[in-house]
């Protein structure tokens, strides 16, 4: 296997665009990514894109053909990845694979979702196609319902507190606010999440991601050509993935996601490091209740002890390990096929130093955590300064 | 919603009686129905079980912010309930005050109708789980 770096990346605002289409902000974090790795739209030979469910929010699908044609790509092989809210990561991990076995040179690697062009309901009908359509969302289950479901269960078996919740996302906000990117531009207070409208108890709005508009785009090439064409590539040292029930009913346990433990346990075995190596890690936090758990989950805390460790202040910026720089999910916004393409734009910006007014202190090694549905894909990232 | 009439139809046995799966092989229960045991796979020997309807809650939330097609049923108590014959499943609590639910407490199968399909659209029906409750007048 070719070793692998990111030799440029972009995204667009993330937000509610309402001026802006699903082809514009895919086009203009593509153009971003070529631009920032100097290149010429020659030499890219394949596209891999994270799109979840264009067909629902703007009746599209055949999207990676739509991508490669407005891009100007064509005839080059383009292919459409979906793994509900983990289709960005899926697609990275395409990419990732190509160059790595020597099928593809210069990929790039995009994730886009154009929200907004619906109702919110009708959004969250498209959202609810992530979980068991028969089994779950037929009963009544929403999204934030199986967050809920979890955070309950966890709540009950470590003493989780509403509070320690409240805490991820304050701080998430806090993140977001530095990140001119990110949705969210306010820091908000602990008293603003308890006082929010509750949506599916303990979860309240404050708790919840939004519904977001956005697109990030990466450019991929084998190790040994980037350090002819750039000093600043970042090498992907780990890619794994696990798969567990679709139900989160069918689940062994509620309170921890069986695919995180298995794609971190084997992204830290490729990688060859231990969680303590991370020094800065973008976690999939579509709910708060997911922060807490993928913390422990991905081993920086014990389990039981996230919201511990998030309300002693262990995971803001430059803290013991800093914790989703960019605003996460729940500040920079949730474009859901187009987040685990951003995870790794963050990562980047990071690990070049980049990534301005919320940079952390001179970090080494990153790592990228994203979920789909209510955890039947997880992929796992890690990256180190090439 | 909007889901096809014969979807529904095909769903009838394990929505109106608890229809589900036992693995010989692994003496495991599954539900819904599987076609494969994921655990021994092919060496499974499948066959169609009904589960008694008795199980306790497992985890449960108040859903306030309902999803299309349950704007009338907001409130309502969502939950994970686990059967006594092992296999957990989604459903809503009826016939039962939230102050009354706990992680841990016997819950029973209710028939009931789940959603409609607008006025004159498919009437879907299925299981939802109540409180057990001890007779206390004298029959």
């Amino acid at each position: 296997m070719r070793r692998v770096a990111i030799v440029g990346g972009g995204m667009s605002r993330f937000g509610e665009l309402w001026s802006r289409g699903f082809r514009d902000l895919i086009i203009e974090a593509g153009t971003k990514a070529v631009e920032d790795a100097n290149l010429h739209g020659d030499e890219i030979d394949a596209l891999y894109s994270g799109t979840m469910a264009a067909g629902r929010f703007v009746n599209q699908e055949h999207v990676a053909a739509l991508i490669a044609d407005f891009m100007g790509l064509n005839p080059i092989a383009a292919t459409r990845v979906e793994a509900a809210c983990a289709s960005g990561s899926v697609a990275l991990r395409q990419g990732y694979m190509a160059v790595a076995s020597g099928m593809h040179d210069v990929v790039v690697v995009g994730g886009v979702e154009k929200m907004t062009d619906v109702s919110v309901s009708d959004a969250a009908i498209a959202l609810g196609g992530a979980g068991d359509q028969e089994w779950e969302l037929f009963m009544g289950a929403t999204f934030p319902a199986l967050y809920a479901l979890m955070a309950k269960r966890h709540m009950y078996e470590y003493g989780t507190t509403e509070e320690q919740m409240a805490q991820v996302a304050v701080k998430n906000h806090a993140n977001a606010a530095k990140n001119p990117y990110a949705h969210f531009q306010k820091e908000i207070t602990l008293e603003d999440v308890m006082k929010s409208k509750i949506i599916a108890s303990p979860l309240k709005i404050f708790d919840c991601s939004p519904i977001t508009d956005g697109a990030a785009a990466l450019i991929l090439m084998p190790l040994d050509k980037a350090k002819k064409h750039t000093d600043s590539a970042v090498e992907i040292i780990a890619s794994a993935q696990a798969s567990d029930a679709i139900a989160l009913h069918s689940r062994d346990s509620l309170t921890e996601l069986k695919a995180t433990k298995i794609a971190a346990k084997k992204a830290f075995e490729m990688a060859k490091l231990k969680p303590k190596d991370i020094d800065v890690a973008e976690v999939h936090d579509c709910f708060t209740i997911a922060e807490l758990m993928a913390i422990e989950d991905l081993g920086f805390f014990k389990k039981g002890e996230g919201g511990k460790a998030t309300q002693e202040g262990k995971t803001a910026l430059n803290s013991e390990i800093s914790i989703n720089t960019s605003g996460g999910l729940k500040g920079c916004g949730h474009p859901v096929g187009a987040t685990g393409v951003k995870q790794a734009v963050e990562i980047m910006w990071q690990l070049r130093g980049a990534a301005k007014g919320r940079q952390v202190e001179d970090p080494e090694i990153g790592l990228t955590h994203n979920v789909g549905g209510s955890g039947a894909t997880c992929c796992v990232h890690i990256f180190k300064r090439a | 919603m909007g889901v096809g009439l014969s979807l529904s139809w095909r769903r009838i046995p394990e929505r109106y009686t608890l229809l589900g799966t036992k693995c010989d092989n692994c003496k495991i229960n599954y539900f819904p129905t599987r076609k494969i045991c994921p655990k021994c796979r092919r060496k499974g020997s499948v066959k169609d079980v009904r589960f008694s309807g008795k199980g306790k809650i497992y985890s449960y939330t108040l859903v306030t912010s309902p999803p299309t097609g349950f704007e009338l049923e907001a409130p309502y108590i969502l939950a994970i309930v686990e059967l006594v014959e092992g296999p957990k499943l989604t459903t809503q609590i009826v016939d039962t005050k939230l102050e009354e639910v706990k992680i841990g407490m016997p819950v029973e199968m209710a028939f009931r109708k789940i959603q409609e399909e607008g006025e004159e659209g498919l009437i879907h029906y299925g299981f939802k789980f109540k409180k057990v409750r001890r007779m206390t007048s004298g029959i």
